[in-house]
């Protein structure tokens, strides 16, 4: 074998080295508890898995919205100085000027409560109570229509609610 | 700019029209052979000696710890805005028109935050892996610091950069504010198949969910083989602790994906058999098609390029030899080529490739230019080693529509006006 050879042999070998050493680990992580896990598991998949007791009903929300929300999405979500949440239903087709709300785009209504819980409202997040959220939330989805004024919102009827937009959505798939 | 602007005693070779030149020019020494052995004129030549300057005769300044820019480079900085009412839930953009080479200092590298920059303890700051895992761990930053390491140098672009080119009328901005959502740096971190193996995946796993300790809790779906490949922790930048701008004091790498996925501020990694649909693979980061259907995971950025100089704001001084230079990156590997026009895409030639060409990287490109001072539309294609195209704006709108609001990677195009100045223009 010539040098350069032997080298490039020795230089495959180092790649292959390499890869193996990613089996190898000093497993250093901590075994998680429960009761660690849950304060931090805040995030809801559409099937609702995780979703925690309470409930509200979009009377409850628009108290919560008017003294946490308001001054930033407007008027019943009408936005301003931040996002619309309210509206747009119908303006997403061809030619049209999209209006993408909460009611209008949005696939599945347990990302608004995964959303609001985690990110609302902005300079205090995680500080509203989870029957607070189901009401906001339930507010936000009646305003939209979607739900109605004396519907309840909670762990079991959330993730039953269809959003308009709801088959909206493509998987991409790159070329096509 | 650089500014080549002496006479040249015989016309090097034309590699395309209105005065592109063969991209070897510069690196075979051709240009001094064609124009660096002119002399000036006796009349262009200074009578006084050069200048004897102050800093030449007595001590500089003394050290410090950490090094800052020269006051007189104070103009090499990122522009930024924020959302209505917020400090901190918006975007800074790097300044590619004042820099060059295929690294991003860490101070100038892009940013979006959703919720300002959180200031981090390391010492109390966890990573927790769980979900469909047979052991759920938390990991320390002390803890990840003692597994085995690699770095990559990889480039990270915003969806929405570039987003302004599917409005109808070209703005008149330059390239920092409407490309400066992309960064180039090196990623110095664990593999986190490595933390995924000592959890043990559970076969029912498809996907994970990637959230920061951020108050905006941003998360984003990734699909499981992309965690066991090429995703990294990273917690070196440029090889120092990453930015707190940048995810201090650990972030997802994810070689090549759109930037929102990779998280920063990693706190969590759920493994899920589905997506979450979080607010930002939902409301967010999906491409509203002309059909009225929104595309949704589109996770790679496709091949693209962008010419940094000549642009908008450096306007050219006099007709001459000139570089024609700029960036150009594939989130699906390398890059295979980069042309150049000057003639508004009607011949095309050729740009060299500066070294090293690296997969999901930024790759630096050079053309010479004789500009004669007139007009001229400078335009920059880039193909991936995939074969892959970068389309002309009209073929991206015409493919897709102009509502996408996302991954815009159609050819961008500059004017140059007779009298040299540069234009944002839709050739
Ligand atoms: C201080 C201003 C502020 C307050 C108060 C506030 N928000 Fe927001 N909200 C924002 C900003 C800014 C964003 C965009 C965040 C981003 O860019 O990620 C946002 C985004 C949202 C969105 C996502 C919109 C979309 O279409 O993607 C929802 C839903 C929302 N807020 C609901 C609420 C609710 C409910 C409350 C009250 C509990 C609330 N917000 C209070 C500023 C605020």
């Amino acid at each position: 074998m010539s040098t350069r050879n032997a080298l490039l042999a020795a230089c495959s070998v180092l790649v292959v080295a390499h890869s193996a050493a990613l089996a190898e680990s000093p497993n250093l992580g901590k075994a998680a508890s429960p009761e660690e896990v849950a304060s931090w598991d805040i995030s809801i998949g559409p099937d609702g898995a995780g979703l925690p007791p309470g409930s509200g009903t979009p009377q409850q929300g628009e108290q919560v919205y008017l003294a946490k929300c308001l001054a930033c999405h407007g008027e019943k979500g009408a936005g301003k100085p931040n996002d619309q949440l309210v509206g747009g239903q119908g303006s997403l087709g061809p030619g049209q000027t999209a209006v993408k709300t909460v009611g209008s785009y949005w696939p599945y209504a347990t990302t608004l409560f995964d959303y609001v819980r985690r990110a609302m409202p902005l300079n205090e997040s995680k500080s509203l109570g989870d029957d607070e959220v189901y009401a906001v939330v339930a507010y936000i989805l009646q305003l939209n229509g979607v739900i109605a004024e004396n519907d309840t919102i909670d762990a079991q009827t959330l993730p039953k609610v269809r959003m308009p937009n709801r088959d909206g959505f493509v998987r991409f798939s790159r070329g096509k | 700019m650089r500014q080549k602007t002496r006479p040249m005693p015989s016309e090097p070779e034309q590699a395309a029209g209105n005065g592109v030149l063969d991209r070897r020019l510069f690196l075979t020494g051709g240009a001094a052979a064609a124009i660096g052995s002119a002399v000036l004129p006796d009349h262009a030549r200074a009578a006084e000696a050069l200048p004897v300057e102050p800093w030449m005769k007595t001590p500089g300044s003394p050290f410090a710890p950490y090094g800052q820019p020269s006051k007189y480079a104070g103009k090499v900085g990122r522009i930024f805005a924020s959302a209505p009412g917020t400090t901190g839930t918006g975007a800074s953009r790097t300044p590619h028109h004042l820099l060059d080479g295929m690294m991003t200092p860490n101070g100038l590298h892009f940013e979006r935050h959703h919720s300002g920059i959180p200031d981090i303890n390391p010492e109390t700051h966890r990573l927790l892996i769980h979900g469909l895992v047979k052991r759920p761990l938390t990991f320390t930053l002390d803890a990840l610091m003692r597994y085995p390491m690699e770095s990559r140098i990889a480039f990270i672009e915003c969806a929405g950069n570039s987003a302004l080119l599917y409005q109808k009328e070209p703005a008149q901005l330059g390239v920092q504010p409407i490309h400066g959502l992309l960064s180039c740096a090196e990623w110095t971190g664990v593999r986190l198949a490595t933390l995924l193996d000592d959890a043990g995946v559970d076969p029912r796993a498809q996907w994970i969910l990637a959230e920061g300790a951020d108050a905006s809790g941003m998360s984003r779906s990734v699909p499981l083989a992309k965690a066991m490949g090429d995703a990294m922790v990273a917690i070196y930048q440029n090889g120092e602790p990453v930015r707190p701008s940048n995810g201090y004091p650990m972030r997802l790498l994810l070689p090549g994906y759109e930037g929102n996925a990779n998280v920063k501020w990693l706190r969590r990694i759920k493994l899920t058999e589905a997506p979450t649909m979080t607010k930002d693979e939902t409301s967010k980061y999906t491409m509203l098609q002309n059909d009225g259907k929104a595309l949704q995971f589109c996770f790679a950025q496709e091949a693209k390029s962008v010419i940094t100089r000549p642009s908008p704001g450096l306007t050219m001084a006099a007709p001459g030899l000139y570089e024609i230079t700029g960036l150009a990156w594939s989130g699906y590997g390398k890059i295979a080529k980069v042309e150049v026009s000057a003639d508004g895409g009607a011949s095309w030639a050729l740009a060299a490739l500066q070294e090293p060409v690296l997969p999901m990287a930024v790759t630096r490109f050079r053309s010479p230019w004789r500009w004669d001072g007139g007009p001229a539309t400078l335009l920059s294609r880039a193909t991936d080693e995939t074969g892959y195209v970068q389309p002309s704006r009209s073929r991206l709108i015409a493919d897709r529509g102009a509502r996408a609001a996302y991954h815009f990677n159609g050819i961008a195009s500059w004017g140059v006006a007779q009298g040299g100045e540069v234009r944002h223009v839709y050739a």
